[in-house]
C-alpha cells in the first residue's frame, strides 16, 4: 500500500477516534477523577525537567548572545531583551513541546498501548464504556489546560536563568539584562506563546494516543507506537508552529 | 439463552466460522472447545459484539445483536460479564478499586453501597483480604478470581470466559472452573467458556460444542464426551497420555466386565 493512502488512512482512523473521544463522559464525577490524576501525572510531574531544561537554556541563551552582540552600536540590554523573545515566543512554547512530546508522549502512548495488548481496553468496551473517551479525553483536557501553567514556567526559569548567569558572569550587568527583558515588551506574545502550546498540547497528548490505542501485538509494537507518536508529535508540532506563526505575526 | 443462526466469518476471504448454529442455555455452563486455531474465540468475540459476523444471526432472548445500534448494544453489555485469558484487571486500580469499576459506571449506587457490594463480591471469590492490593502484587489464580468478582459485579445474565484456566496450576484451576459452576448456578446466569482444557470440560461442561477448523463438529454433555465415536474429537479428546490411559483402563475395565457376564 502507498504510503500516500496509509497517511489518508490513519487521518481518518485518528478523526474517527476523536469522535469517540469528544463525547460526553458517562459519569462526570469518574471524569473528573481522571481528569486530576492526569493533571498531577502529565502536568505537575512535568515542571521538574520543564524547570531544568529551562534554567540552563535561559542561562546559556544569554551567555551566547552576550558573546555574539560586542559591537557597539548595539546597546547591551539587547543581550536581555533577544533572549527575552527566543523564550517567550520559541523556546517555552515550541521547543519544550518538543520536548515535552518526548516526555509525555511516550508516556501516553505506551500506557494505552499496554492497556490495548494486555486486553484491558476490550475489557471496557465489553463493560459497555465507551474506551476512548474513559481512557483519551482526560489526558488531552488535564494537558491542554495545564499547557499554560508549564509554559508560564518555564518562561519565567528560563528568564531567571539568564538573571543568574549575569550575577555571576557580570555581562551584561544584572540591571542592564533586567531593563533587557523590560523592553519593548508586548504582552501579545506571551498570549501568542500560551495559545500555541495549548494546540501543541492537544497534538501531543492525541496523536500518542492515538498511537497507543491502535497498538497491536506485544511489548516490542508498544515500543513501535511510543517511537512512532514522538516522531509524529515533533514533525506535526513543527508544522503547526510554522502554520500558526505565519497565520498569527504574519 | 444466546442463540446463534448460521454464523459465518471471513478474513480477507479466508473462512474461520463456517455455518455455526448452536444455542447457549441458561443456568448452564457451555463449553466451546476445539484445538488452537479452530475458531473458538472468534465466536466468542461474535457473541459479544467484537467482531461483526460476515452472515447469520446472534439473539440474545430472541433479540439480534447484528446491526445493533452502538448504544444498544452497549445497554446489553452491561448485562455481560467477562473473564479474560489475561484477566484484564487494570494495572493503575487496586482490587477493590477494580471490582468497584463497573459499579462507579454504571449503577446508581452511593459510594458506601459501591464499596458493601464490591467486598461482597470480594468475598464470594474468597478474596476479602487483597482489597488494597494491586494487580501486579497478587497470584495469576488470584487475578482470575479479582476479574470474576469484577465480571459478577453488576449481576449479569450472561458470563463469558475466555480460557480461564491458562497459566494455572491444576489445583487452582479446580477452584475457578467450581467458582464459575457455583457462581453460575447460583445466579442463573448463561455462561460460555472457551477451553482447550480437558480437567475442565469434564468437570463443569454442561453442554459442549467442538469446533474444528470453523466447523461445528460435534455437540453433547461431559458424559458423552469422552464415549464418542467422533474421530476428532477423539483425537483432541485423547491428545493427552492421562486421559487415553484413563480411557484404556476404562476400556479394560468393561471388556473384564463384559467376559465375566
Amino acid at each position: 500500500m502507498s504510503l500516500t493512502i496509509r497517511s489518508l488512512e490513519s487521518v481518518g482512523e485518528y478523526a474517527l477516534l476523536m469522535n469517540r473521544v469528544f463525547s460526553v463522559p458517562d459519569r462526570m464525577r469518574v471524569f473528573l477523577k481522571e481528569f486530576s490524576k492526569e493533571v498531577y501525572k502529565l502536568g505537575v510531574n512535568s515542571i521538574w525537567i520543564v524547570s531544568i531544561i529551562s534554567f540552563f537554556i535561559g542561562a546559556v541563551t544569554v551567555m551566547q548572545i552576550s558573546l555574539s552582540i560586542d559591537s557597539p552600536l548595539l546597546p547591551r540590554f539587547t543581550v536581555g531583551f533577544v533572549s527575552r523573545e527566543i523564550i517567550l515566543l520559541e523556546f517555552s512554547s515550541t521547543i519544550m513541546c518538543l520536548i515535552l512530546a518526548g516526555k509525555v508522549g511516550s508516556n501516553i502512548a505506551s500506557e494505552i498501548g499496554s492497556m490495548r495488548i494486555t486486553e484491558q481496553i476490550d475489557a471496557l468496551e465489553i463493560m459497555g464504556v465507551n474506551s476512548a473517551n474513559y481512557l483519551i479525553f482526560p489526558k488531552i483536557t488535564a494537558f491542554v489546560v495545564f499547557m499554560p501553567v508549564l509554559v508560564i514556567f518555564s518562561m519565567f526559569v528560563g528568564l531567571m536563568g539568564g538573571y543568574i548567569i549575569c550575577l555571576v558572569l557580570g555581562t551584561p550587568s544584572v540591571d542592564t539584562y533586567i531593563y533587557g527583558i523590560q523592553a519593548f515588551f508586548r504582552a501579545l506574545f506571551v498570549w501568542n506563546s500560551i495559545a500555541k502550546s495549548m494546540i501543541f498540547g492537544f497534538i501531543i497528548a492525541s496523536v500518542s494516543a492515538f498511537y497507543g490505542y491502535n497498538a497491536k501485538g506485544g511489548a516490542l509494537e508498544v515500543g513501535q507506537a511510543s517511537t512512532n507518536s514522538v516522531v509524529t508529535n515533533s514533525i506535526l508540532i513543527l508544522a503547526a508552529n510554522l502554520l500558526f506563526t505565519q497565520t498569527t505575526m504574519g | 439463552m444466546i442463540e446463534v443462526k448460521n454464523l459465518i466469518k471471513e478474513f480477507e476471504g479466508r473462512i474461520v466460522l463456517n455455518n455455526i448454529n448452536a444455542e447457549f442455555e441458561k443456568g448452564k455452563v457451555n463449553m466451546i472447545i476445539g484445538k488452537s486455531g479452530s475458531g473458538k474465540t472468534v465466536l466468542l468475540k461474535c457473541l459479544i459484539g467484537l467482531v461483526q459476523p460476515t452472515s447469520g444471526d446472534i439473539l440474545y432472548e430472541k433479540e439480534s445483536i447484528i446491526g445493533m445500534k452502538a448504544s444498544e448494544m452497549n445497554r446489553l453489555r452491561r448485562d455481560m460479564g467477562m473473564l479474560f485469558q489475561g484477566s484484564a484487571l487494570f494495572d493503575s486500580k487496586t482490587v477493590l478499586e477494580n471490582v468497584m469499576f463497573p459499579l462507579d459506571m454504571f449503577s446508581r449506587m452511593s459510594r458506601r453501597e459501591r464499596r458493601k457490594r464490591a467486598e461482597f463480591c470480594l468475598e464470594r471469590v474468597n478474596l476479602a483480604e487483597a482489597h488494597n492490593l494491586y494487580p501486579s502484587e497478587i497470584s495469576g489464580g488470584m487475578m482470575k478470581r479479582v476479574a470474576i468478582a469484577r465480571a459478577i459485579a453488576l449481576n449479569p445474565k450472561y458470563l463469558f470466559c475466555d480460557e480461564p484456566n491458562s497459566g494455572l496450576d491444576p489445583k487452582t484451576s479446580q477452584l475457578i472452573d467450581e467458582l464459575i459452576a457455583d457462581i453460575t448456578a447460583e445466579y442463573g446466569m448463561t455462561t460460555i467458556v472457551i477451553s482447550h482444557d480437558m480437567n475442565s470440560v469434564i468437570n463443569i461442561g454442561d453442554n459442549i460444542i467442538f469446533l474444528n477448523e470453523g466447523i461445528k463438529e460435534w455437540v453433547g454433555g461431559r458424559d458423552e464426551v469422552m464415549y464418542t465415536t467422533n474421530d476428532k474429537l477423539n483425537d483432541f479428546v485423547f491428545a493427552s497420555d492421562l486421559f487415553k490411559k484413563i480411557k484404556e483402563a476404562d476400556d479394560a475395565i468393561t471388556m473384564r466386565e463384559s467376559a465375566k457376564a
